[in-house]
């Protein structure tokens, strides 16, 4: 450790740290546009100048400036409040002062230092620098006069996302950020740009003009769009979601959130079920909750337990999944399944199915294979992970499945599982790479289950993984990734056929004749038995909607408290940040409220209660946010057997519509149409 | 004055052939061997002996810069890079070095790799210098041709590989960091320092960049000895240097000239002396645009060294002499010199970027004398907001003109503004117009 002294309070700091490490260390806020502690250095604002004993007496970019032992420095001195305010001067005298009516405004890092360190009036008389503004797509609007060429876009592009497809043009004052051709960003994180802009240059384009920040009730919970479990806050004005921002943890997002989840909001209050609704004579009717329950109980009257059925969808919480079940076998029905994409996912062991190695663990692997996966679209923060990775060197990657740029090179080995069996025998190249890392990974993707060889395909990657030494005792390079926020949850707490029972394909076409959806849009609904009774619940008129007999209208993932477990086994909460519009109510509550109609009540009033039979089910419910990782403790691997060849294809086809909410979003409309080519999907 | 025998540059005129077979009569690529042979520290050593300093601008003494590179070659690759990017204003030395006397310039190349471990070296060329690159480049074939450089260079055991690179035309590619991200093939854009290039700067590479005057005059230094060159000059000001006089000057010239010659006997001997006469003469920008301009009174006595102009706050810079006469508009002029810096300013640092742009705008008004007196002050506090406060020099060379010129100009820049004022009546103060 180096000890610094800042302002007079000593400080130890990791040698190789800057100086504004140190002062951050010493508890002092040090001014800063350019500087970011997730991208390189670029010392360009000139913002967070210090002074420094023993060293000329001039100001220091203290971004830029390492700390040596015995260092002193001073963030007071009349030098350094004279040299930001000077620098702080140069930046508004072409700054538009437009505040009142820009979208960073309370939120503004040129406003809050501005206060601190700018004049009351300006010296500067001649006219101002106006830019043209760039078109970046549907989701970032630019204000290029705003700018202050501090760089964090280009940097934040080149080394998070991985699209270096943003540069400055020019030179000196006629310095602009763009595209160099006008094109639309391409990244699946190009939301994050509109956070580390420390001004009002990048501003959300659906959000314009919507609201102010201090208007708004901020709500911390989980992203449910994709299978990472993003931390996220959640922006709300009265009942409206107006916007989600990520929230910082390390482990898992970093500080970043993936453009569906960010931008889907509008479709939080598009298409939505706000009452029940009855079919009666082959069109649905709007009905009050009792018809409703009447209708279900009338329709369950005489049907045996097996001849009922029940499938969970991608959204689902823990909660309403176990009551969900707890209600089926109520009903004497051992017919759930969770898998309504068909994927064949082992629910044997729980390592069979999660991403064991775990998101930040991607950090110490030196040897990833991919099988069936296209992390950039299934998980783009697992993406931005493993390219994080990469660019620290010394990373060997290889991926089987369809040819996909994922922002880093990859070799491709192979388009199907008929790779998997060279790799496990050693026979192919890439087996000796990984069996020579420390650290190898094999990554699973959903393309290369949901197949019918999908069971083949889990054992013979389990299997490669055993060979090349990826089941260690201390490291667990076997991973799941999924693509559904509510899967791993669903596996956990055994929303599968229990003994006896139907798998989703069983129930479809005619194998139930009481169908209970919750939540499940992702099944083929035209092959439901056209006898079959349909019970959706559900948050949005989609699919799954479009077929039933009956509508409960449940709570999307905003609107209910809920527990999710994300792809690498990390069971967090998402908390209520407003009420379900209309008539709907929290889907726990509403299988409880049925329950009780059918004189069978579920033994939970309240939700704690619900969660506390969550962990007599699966003690991993009580581990809330934490993820101790464990080694592989038995190298036997998932029963399945059979590989019948044939490409893997990939599990999402469009990035932007993958659920009811995003389908329901205008603003993922807008980016399906600007960047989606339609592709063929795997369970197509 | 420097006797023709203590001459460097024997060719500076063109008079003589610039071909090898011309160099070699005039001494060049004689005993490179042995000079070689006597190893680099022992090199290293006699150019820091000799004092010289470096010959680009800012007079970092040349050998203690080569001795910043690693004594051992690691597993990374050392880099000689030769500044020949000749941009700043009233400046032509390297140019005719380039011209007639190219393999002094190769030879020293040649000598400063070995000495500092370098198997390469790159000369950066300006690029609206097409004809003297054409030039450099055929003396380089013809050096390859000779055995002078290229796989054991004369003869030493040492392979040697020099490349021309062009560059697009930067004023800031001069900036020695600009010009490793140049020669990388990205934006001219200086880097921050430390890493100083001797640890980290060509392609990651320990680097050491070097003015063409600074490398041509090295194997001269070795040949006659460190004693030679520093018995020249000025003490700490050691040996000759190139002098390039323009401006209002009768017959206006490149010379090499012992340091610390006194300004008023070298434009009098060699540029012919000022137009109309030494007192027309009404101020002279002594080192390259950059450095502050001097008014007759210090024009009268001032020695031509780093030293000596440094103690009336102006630099020697690369040692262009730029005269102004008594029909000179100082303010026009320096305002030009604004017009260039923010012109060549990268953009990376805020203070230059938006300050060139400023100083540029109110500089022009000065011109005119649409301002007011206070604006004066404002500007020479803009000035001061811009300078130490940027990661290259830029700023401070934006800034030194404009200080210079009210520290020795203040009075004629009121006249103009009460002139002004006197003509408009409206307080001399406009609005500023959008079109500006």
């Amino acid at each position: 450790m180096v000890k610094v002294t800042v302002d007079g309070i000593d400080v130890d700091v990791p040698p190789g740290s800057n100086v504004l490490q140190a002062c951050e260390a010493a508890g002092i806020e040090v001014p800063r546009f350019c500087y970011h502690e997730r991208l390189s250095v670029a010392g360009n604002c000139r913002m967070c100048l210090v002074e420094i004993e023993k060293a000329p007496p001039k100001p220091f970019a203290s971004c830029a400036y390492p700390v040596n032992e015995g260092m002193v420095v001073h963030t007071d001195t009349p030098m350094v409040k004279k040299a930001r305010a000077g620098v702080m001067e140069f930046l508004l005298i072409n700054h538009p002062l437009d505040c009142p009516i820009c979208d960073q405004g309370g939120e503004c890092d040129l406003q809050d230092q501005a206060v601190g360190y700018g004049r009351d009036g300006s010296r500067y008389t001649e006219a101002k620098r106006a830019v043209k503004d760039k078109d970046l797509g549907p989701l970032v609007k630019t204000v290029m006069t705003r700018c202050i060429q501090c760089t964090r876009c280009i940097r934040f592009s080149a080394e998070i996302a991985g699209t270096p497809e943003l540069g400055a043009t020019a030179r000196g004052e006629g310095m602009e950020v763009g595209t160099y051709v006008q094109k639309a960003l391409t990244s699946e994180l190009s939301g994050n740009l509109i956070d580390i802009c420390p001004v009002g240059a990048l501003t959300s384009k659906p959000y314009q003009f919507v609201a102010r920040p201090w208007e708004l009730k901020k709500t911390d919970s989980v992203d449910v769009l994709d299978a990472v479990g993003t931390n996220i806050r959640v922006d709300a004005r009265g009942p409206e979601v107006l916007r989600i921002l990520p929230r910082l943890n390390e482990d898992v997002n970093e500080e970043w959130l993936a453009d569906k989840s960010r931008f889907s909001v509008d479709g939080l209050k598009r298409r939505r079920l706000d009452s029940c609704w009855v079919r009666r004579d082959g069109s649905l009717v709007k009905a009050g909750w009792e018809e409703a329950f009447a209708a279900i109980e009338g329709k369950l009257k005489g049907v045996a337990g097996e001849r009922i059925g029940a499938i969970a969808g991608d959204l689902c919480d823990a909660e309403s999944m176990l009551a969900l079940k707890d209600l089926m076998s109520r009903l004497g029905s051992a017919n759930t399944d969770c898998r309504q994409d068909g994927a064949a996912l082992d629910a044997a062991r729980r390592e069979f199915y999660i991403f064991n190695t775990s998101i930040a663990g991607i950090e110490e692997a030196d040897a990833i294979l991919l099988v069936g996966s296209n992390p950039r679209r299934e998980a783009p923060l697992v993406n931005a992970r493993i390219l994080k990775r990469w660019r620290a060197g010394g990373l060997k990657l290889a991926s089987i499945g369809t040819v996909a740029d994922l922002t880093y090179p990859v070799e491709m080995i192979g388009d199907g599982p008929a790779v998997l069996a060279a790799l496990a025998d050693g026979s192919h190249p890439f087996a000796a790479v990984l069996k020579a890392a420390k650290h190898p990974m094999v990554i699973v993707g959903q393309g290369a289950l949901r197949r019918d060889d999908g069971a083949g395909v889990l054992a013979a990657a389990w299997a490669v993984a055993g060979a090349v030494g990826a089941l260690g005792a201390e490291w667990h390079g076997f991973n799941v990734l999924h693509t559904a926020a509510a899967r791993v949850g669903g596996l956990d707490l055994g929303f599968v056929p229990g003994p006896g029972g139907k798998s989703v394909a069983g129930m479809l076409g005619g194998g139930v004749d009481v169908l209970w959806l919750l939540g499940a849009d992702e099944i083929d609904t035209s092959r439901i038995g056209a006898n079959t009774f349909v019970v959706y619940q559900g948050h949005h008129g989609d699919a799954g909607a479009a077929r039933a007999d009956v509508i409960l209208p449940g709570a999307a993932y905003t609107e209910k408290n809920g527990t999710y477990v994300s792809t690498e086994g990390r069971v967090q909460r998402g908390q209520l940040a407003v009420y379900p519009p209309g008539e709907a109510r929290e889907d726990w509550k509403i299988l409880r409220a049925f329950s009780g109609w059918l004189v069978k009540p579920l033994p939970y009033d309240t939700i704690e209660a619900l969660r506390a039979r969550l962990e007599t089910v699966n003690p991993v419910f009580a581990r809330l946010d934490i993820l101790p990782r464990f080694g592989c403790s038995d190298a036997a691997g998932p029963a399945g057997a059979g590989l019948t060849g044939g490409a893997f294809r990939p599990a999402v086809a469009n990035y932007y519509q993958t659920d009811v909410i995003s389908r329901a979003s205008p603003t993922m409309a807008a980016c399906t149409a600007a960047y989606a080519a339609p592709v063929a999907v795997a369970a197509e | 004055m420097l006797s023709d025998a203590d001459r460097i540059f024997t060719n500076l005129y063109g008079t003589g052939d610039a071909g090898l077979k011309g160099a070699r009569s005039r001494g060049d690529w004689d005993g490179t061997k042995a000079i070689i042979e006597r190893g680099r520290e022992a090199i290293v050593e006699e150019m820091k002996a000799s004092g010289l300093r470096g010959r680009g601008g800012a007079g970092f003494p040349t050998g203690m810069k080569w001795s910043f590179m690693p004594k051992t070659i690691g597993a990374l690759p050392h880099y000689l890079v030769v500044n020949a990017d000749e941009s700043e204003p009233g400046t032509c030395k390297d140019r005719d070095i380039i011209r007639h006397d190219p393999h002094k310039l190769l030879e020293g190349c040649f000598i400063a790799s070995f000495a500092m471990g370098a198997h390469a070296c790159y000369i950066y060329i300006r690029g609206e210098f097409y004809n003297e690159a054409v030039a450099l480049q055929s003396a380089i074939d013809e050096a390859y041709e000779a055995g002078l450089i290229g796989k054991n260079a004369c003869g030493t055991g040492w392979d040697f590989d020099c490349y021309l690179h062009r560059g697009a035309g930067a004023y800031i590619c001069g900036e020695e960091t600009a010009l490793i991200e140049s020669l990388e093939g990205k934006k001219g854009m200086p880097r921050l320092k430390p890493p100083f290039p001797a640890a980290m700067g060509l392609y990651g590479c320990p680097t050491t960049v070097n003015n063409v005057e600074s490398i041509a005059v090295a194997p001269t230094i070795l040949r006659r000895g460190a004693s030679w060159f520093s018995a020249l000059g000025r003490p700490k000001n050691a040996g000759t240097k190139l002098f390039c006089i323009s401006g209002h000057v009768n017959k206006p010239c490149n010379v090499e000239e012992e340091l610390g010659i006194p300004l008023k006997e070298l434009i009098e001997k060699y540029a012919g002396g000022v137009r109309g006469g030494w007192d027309n003469l009404l101020a002279v920008i002594p080192g390259g645009a950059s450095v502050p301009v001097l008014n007759k009174a210090t024009c009268d006595t001032i020695l031509m060294d780093f030293d000596s102009l440094r103690e009336v706050k102006s630099g020697l810079g690369t040692a262009a002499v730029i005269v102004m006469d008594k029909s000179t508009d100082i303010i026009k002029a320096i305002a030009r010199l604004s017009q260039f810096y923010k012109h060549e300013s990268c953009g990376q640092c805020t203070p230059c970027r938006e300050g060139t742009g400023w100083m540029m705008r109110v500089m022009n008004r000065m011109v005119q004398g649409r301002a007011t007196i206070d604006e004066i002050d404002t500007l020479e506090a803009v000035t001061r907001q811009i300078e130490g406060h940027t990661i290259c020099a830029l700023g401070d060379a934006a800034a030194w003109p404009i200080q210079g010129l009210i520290k020795n100009f203040r009075p004629v820049m009121e006249e103009r503004i009460r002139a002004y004022k006197a003509q408009s009546g409206n307080g001399g103060r406009s609005m500023p117009l959008a079109a500006e």
